[in-house]
């Protein structure tokens, strides 16, 4: 009746799971009963749930990576103070069976429900608004790829509390993931969860090409836009490339599972080096989906915060797209040590160095933008230069993992592991909360308070420098990554201070925490009237905080790069027309709960598949189907908003505020 | 009607500007430049299949190999349905450009016989396969072979389900802008199944050397 | 700090190990020399271009400059030009299977990674051990390494590559110890619950060190055939090292068939 699902699948004599399931239960009916109690239901609903305009839905997928990436800490911090402990003959107080799926949950996370969220979160608010158009392509499209990544994350958490997660690593090579060495449901969590928000990646990824190549205001040719919309060309690009390998792959190994496919098996002549092949053919443009709009944050952030404009836009494009280009041609540097051979493996030792060049030339049109500018260090720019100094380390161990004999004694070991972070941490990291607090004002209408903002980031770059530092010389000693405990009582030292480090990255993850209560506390003496609080060089500087639905009354006619700042220049930005403009009425889409309820049949369908229980899984089959079809005859999609109601807006902000 | 046709200011549209700086392009463009995105993304993921394929033709466990177990005439009647179908299909398309109902309706009714037959005949042979201990748990190959063609045929059954509910929609809704749209995404994808298939039987089927 | 560094990759004992760390020390170099003004001069221009600072020049128009781009494209395409040559070079000179030269002749190691312990069968001595690798210094090893379960990776970090033992399959690597001493051995590939107890201990010794071993071991008893191999291959953890001084011809070329039936 309930197919492998009993009682049994909840850990009730397993400590730590059970209670971090019931404190995140407990959390979860507080904030649920809270927001009842208050009356907010209605509003939630018909303001952000049912939503389909890009800036809600961006700040939602903020929302979701910041949440998420509490779990995935936790996650980070039980494995370094098991690290720390577990020396000598101690097992520490994780087993393996917990360790195991902690490691695998922790990576999965971090990079599927926080970094990625993070990154799409602010391309979906800005790019609507930096090319200067009312909304993406498909703006209902753009909501359904919010609720299904929503309902992996629900999935993956679930798995916490009923059955297990994968004990695989955030990559589930087979064979270890296969039914024969992994016959529980953890597996089956990732493979669903990531499955299901899959879908939603590659719609965005569809989404967001055709808004850059199709929506732009007009005399916003491909050269007069923003560099963050190239390199947001180019993630997305990326996207539709990869994420269809990724999708294929898993649906092997599912069918493999299932079905008792032969794909990766050890019998019946499956190949397991063939999933390490596709999965790192989409797992390495993944790492520059996600690299991409970071990169083109600090363009905008410090070119912005040095009152000049970026250096060298035509290189920065034309690296931005060889990035692109070349990261489909290096993914074997994830396995020099397979065994491929010197030939295959000297190629894509020298490819992955290719890469190095352009990302060299951002660094130093980075450093030009800076020459002959009038830096201001606002919190963002604390980000970049922390990035600029980071990343180039991180790219350095980068580089010299991809000398095939250099890997050869490195790979896997906790080298690495100190390798990706330092990118992923002080590349992507760094700049979603660059992005976050640059733009904060412009979602919310006030700022951010900067003390905090400024100690969030001196903890975060400390605390990442004395949690990953160790784990460089650890690799060099001979420490291999997944460890549950170690024989070598020298290491202890050095795990503590990575423990220390996680400590103290904890202490700005709180104050960013803090940072926002205290804001929004304080939000009428950190109002953003103006609209353009840092003197932006681009179009969303131009509308008001936040901006109307409609985000311009009138698409903005652009002449140049830096458009609002050559409106501005003109004088033409403050400038009042000699008559009043004609507002026109303006059509935009209505909400929809198509998103949320495809999202909600998603999860019983999944849940049920991962159960085994198949009548439950037609029904939430059935669900989807319904939901589509009914979706599909609605034909009463778009409402008029009333040229009075955008006079009146726009008229209310010429007297309200300057400029 | 949507969006991005709020967006166009045509009284601002000037001669002789660069297409990139005309503002938005037109809900028709937008929307088959994206289905054109989607298409690609559906390519990428089948060379994903057809990559696994051809990694796994010669695994075949001791069990039997494509030689053996293609039959030559099927593959010829799949093929046969798929591309009048698709001839059929463009037919329905020029019928939806001219509004003309009944002719819409004509074409859309065989184009679906012919897509249905085509996966009557490739359930049959699936079938047959597996009575001859040709199941896809046999082997590698199989797996990759059943996968293959099976999410081939999964694509064509959704297409038949997606023009089956177009039918129904032009008649209930009629031949409004939006369902217009959607019945030229669906040629598309009609079309982009046939150029899949020639892929599948030029690899798979005559890949086998007979 | 001697002692911690002394059981890693800075401290090879063999020929293959020491290429690696040079090539290590020798990439970090001269990446550094490029990094290390980077990082001071983002951290300069940061500084003296601060808002506050009157007496730097403001250049509110300076965005592009032919000289410079030609010069950011090429330090990054030179220095990457000779890594890159660096990499191939090294590729060829320290692949795996690529025999070392040496007047001794190779012996010959077969190695299967089980859940969760190492067997090392030595065809032409006719022993086995388990998670303990005796060999003797100055001597070509040559590896042949498979799984019987899940994919591993076998590693000596002080002897120099490693490589994945895979079913099915068969991987070589040629490594060599120079020196008597005793090194650690571990799985560098995830493999499941017993993973980090996969540890061996590789003891180097002088050749006639060696053969004593072997004559010993031999006399030590024990049987590796079908049978025990069986038993031996089902799971289990933290194994204790142990020797068969009596193993099955074509034991190893059995368990590769058998991994994947």
């Amino acid at each position: 009746m309930f197919g492998k699902l009993t009682w049994d699948a909840i850990p009730f004599n397993q400590p730590i799971p059970m209670a971090a399931s019931l404190m995140v239960v407990v959390v979860i009916l507080a904030i649920l009963g809270y927001t009842f109690a208050k009356g907010w239901w209605p509003y939630l609903w018909r303001e952000w749930i049912t939503s389909v305009d890009h800036k809600r839905l961006g700040i939602m997928y903020a929302v979701l990576a910041l949440v998420m990436l509490l779990r995935g800490f936790t996650d980070a911090i039980m494995m370094r103070s098991q690290q720390a402990v577990a020396a000598g003959g101690h097992q520490g107080y994780l087993p393996p069976e917990h360790y195991d799926q902690i490691f695998s949950a922790h990576g999965t996370i971090m990079i599927f429900f926080v970094a990625m969220p993070f990154v799409i979160g602010l391309m979906n608010f800005v790019l609507p608004l930096q090319l200067g158009v009312r909304d993406v392509a498909f703006p209902v499209l753009n909501s359904i790829s919010f609720w299904l990544t929503c309902s992996g994350a629900l999935l993956v958490n679930m798995s916490l509390m009923i059955g297990s997660f994968a004990r695989t690593g955030w990559l589930v090579y087979p064979p270890l993931s296969e039914l024969a060495f992994s016959p529980d449901v953890g597996v089956d969590y990732y493979l669903w969860s990531l499955q299901i928000s899959g879908v939603g990646t590659l719609m965005t990824g569809i989404n967001f090409v055709t808004t850059i190549l199709k929506l732009r205001a007009p005399g916003m040719g491909y050269m007069r836009m923003p560099v963050f919309c190239w390199t947001a060309l180019a993630s997305n690009l990326l996207i539709v490339a990869a994420f269809p390998v990724l999708t294929a792959t898993l649906a092997m190994l599912i069918l493999d599972r299932y079905l008792g496919f032969h794909f990766f098996t050890n019998d019946g002549g499956g190949s397991a080096m063939m999933f390490i092949n596709l999965i790192w053919i989409w797992g390495h443009p993944e790492v520059y989906i996600l690299v991409l709009p970071a990169f083109g944050v600090y363009s905008e952030v410090i070119a912005t915060f040095a009152r000049k404009p970026l250096f060298g836009y035509r290189s920065m494009v034309a690296a931005t797209l060889g990035i692109c280009l070349l990261s489909f041609m290096v993914w074997l540097h994830h396995f020099f040590t397979m065994g491929a051979g010197a030939d295959v493996n000297a190629f894509f030792g020298v490819m992955t160095m290719v890469i190095a060049v352009p990302t060299g030339v951002k660094v130093f049109n980075w450093l030009f933008t800076l020459y002959g500018g009038r830096v201001h260090f606002a919190s963002p720019v604390l980000w970049s230069l922390g990035f600029i100094c980071t990343f180039v380390i991180g790219g350095m161990t980068g580089v010299l993992l991809a000398i095939p004999p250099a890997d050869f004694v490195l790979h896997n070991s906790l080298f690495l592991v100190a390798h990706f972070h330092n990118v992923i941490i002080g590349g992507v990291l760094f700049g979603a909360f660059a992005g976050y607090m640059y733009w904060f004002p412009k979602a919310f209408g006030f700022q951010l308070n900067e003390p905090l903002g400024k100690a969030s980031f001196w903890c975060w770059l400390i605390g990442f420098y004395l949690a990953f530092f160790p784990l460089y010389a650890l690799g060099l000693m001979g420490a291999t990554r997944r460890m549950q405990h170690y024989d070598n009582v020298e290491w202890q030292p050095l795990m503590l201070v990575a423990m220390l480090g996680a400590l103290v990255i904890l202490t700005g993850i709180l104050l960013i925490i803090l940072q926002l209560f205290v804001s929004i506390r304080q939000r009428a003496k950190l109002a953003d009237r103006t609209g353009d609080p840092w003197q932006g060089r681009t179009l969303e500087w131009s509308t008001a905080s936040p901006p109307p639905a409609w985000n311009f009354a009138l698409l903005p006619q652009v002449h140049g790069t830096d458009a609002y700042w050559t409106m501005k220049q003109a004088g033409r930005a403050t400038s009042q027309p000699a008559t009043p403009p004609a507002y026109e009425p303006l059509e935009v889409p209505r909400n929809t709960p198509v998103g949320v309820i495809l999202a909600f049949f998603s999860v019983i369908a999944g849940f049920a598949l991962i159960w085994h229980i198949w009548w439950l899984a037609i029904i939430g089959l059935i669900g989807l189907a319904v939901t589509a079809l009914s979706h599909a005859w609605s034909v009463d999609r778009e409402m008029m908003i009333p040229a009075d109601e955008v006079a009146a807006f726009e008229r209310a902000r010429a007297s309200g505020g300057g400029s | 009607m949507s969006v991005a046709d709020t967006l166009t200011n045509p009284a601002n549209e000037p001669v002789g500007v660069p297409y990139s700086e005309r503002g938005p392009a037109s809900i028709e463009t937008v929307a088959s430049f994206g289905f054109w995105l989607f298409l690609l993304s559906d390519v990428v993921m089948f060379s994903a299949l057809f990559a696994a394929y051809a990694v796994l033709q010669d695994h075949v466990a001791g069990g039997p190999d494509g030689l053996k177990l293609f039959n030559r005439g099927y593959v010829l009647a799949e093929t046969m349905c798929l591309l009048i179908s698709s001839f059929t299909c463009g037919l329905c398309a020029l019928a939806i450009e001219r509004r003309a109902t009944a002719a819409f309706y004509l074409w859309g009714v065989i184009t679906f016989v012919l897509g249905a037959s085509f996966i009557g005949l490739e359930i049959s042979e699936f079938l047959r396969m597996i009575r001859e201990g040709a199941a896809p748990e046999r082997s590698a190959f199989l797996s990759a072979f059943f996968t293959l063609v099976g999410c081939h045929g999964l694509h064509v059954s959704l297409g038949l389900a997606w023009l089956a509910t177009m039918m129904a929609q032009v008649g209930t809704l009629g031949f409004r802008p939006q369902i217009v749209r959607r019945l030229l995404c669906f040629t598309l994808f009609w079309h982009a199944l046939d150029i899949v298939w020639i892929g599948v039987f030029t690899i798979v089927y005559l890949g086998a050397r007979w | 700090m001697q002692s911690i560094w002394q059981s890693g990759v800075l401290d090879p004992q063999g020929p293959i190990g020491a290429a690696e760390r040079l090539i290590l020390l020798n990439a970090t170099a001269i990446m550094l020399a490029i990094i290390i003004p980077v990082i001071v001069l983002v951290l300069g221009f940061a500084w003296w271009f601060r808002a506050g600072n009157t007496r730097a020049q403001y250049l509110p128009t300076f965005q592009y400059s032919g000289p410079i781009e030609l010069v950011v494209w090429s330090i990054p395409a030179l220095v990457i030009m000779f890594l890159g040559g660096m990499a191939w070079i090294s590729s060829h000179d320290l692949d795996p299977p690529k025999p070392i030269a040496s007047k001794v002749a190779p012996i010959e190691i077969q190695v299967v990674a089980l859940d969760w312990k190492w067997l090392f069968i030595y065809p032409n001595e006719g022993v086995a051990s388990v998670n303990q690798l005796a060999v003797p210094v100055g001597t070509p090893l040559s590896f042949r390494i498979t799984s019987a379960t899940v994919m591993n990776s076998f590693f000596v970090p002080q002897l120099g590559s490693q490589i994945y033992a895979m079913a099915g399959m068969t991987n070589r690597l040629e490594l060599m110890a120079d020196k008597p001493g005793t090194y650690q051995g571990l799985s560098a590939q995830y493999s499941g619950a017993g993973f980090s107890d996969m540890r061996f201990e590789v003891k180097a010794m002088p050749a006639a060190d060696f053969q004593a071993w072997v004559a010993s071991t031999k006399a030590g008893g024990g049987t590796l055939d079908p049978v025990a191999y069986g038993r031996l291959a089902r799971p289990s953890m933290a194994v204790k090292p142990q020797t068969f001084g009596n193993v099955t011809p074509r034991l190893f070329e059995a368990a590769i068939q058998q991994a994947v039936k």
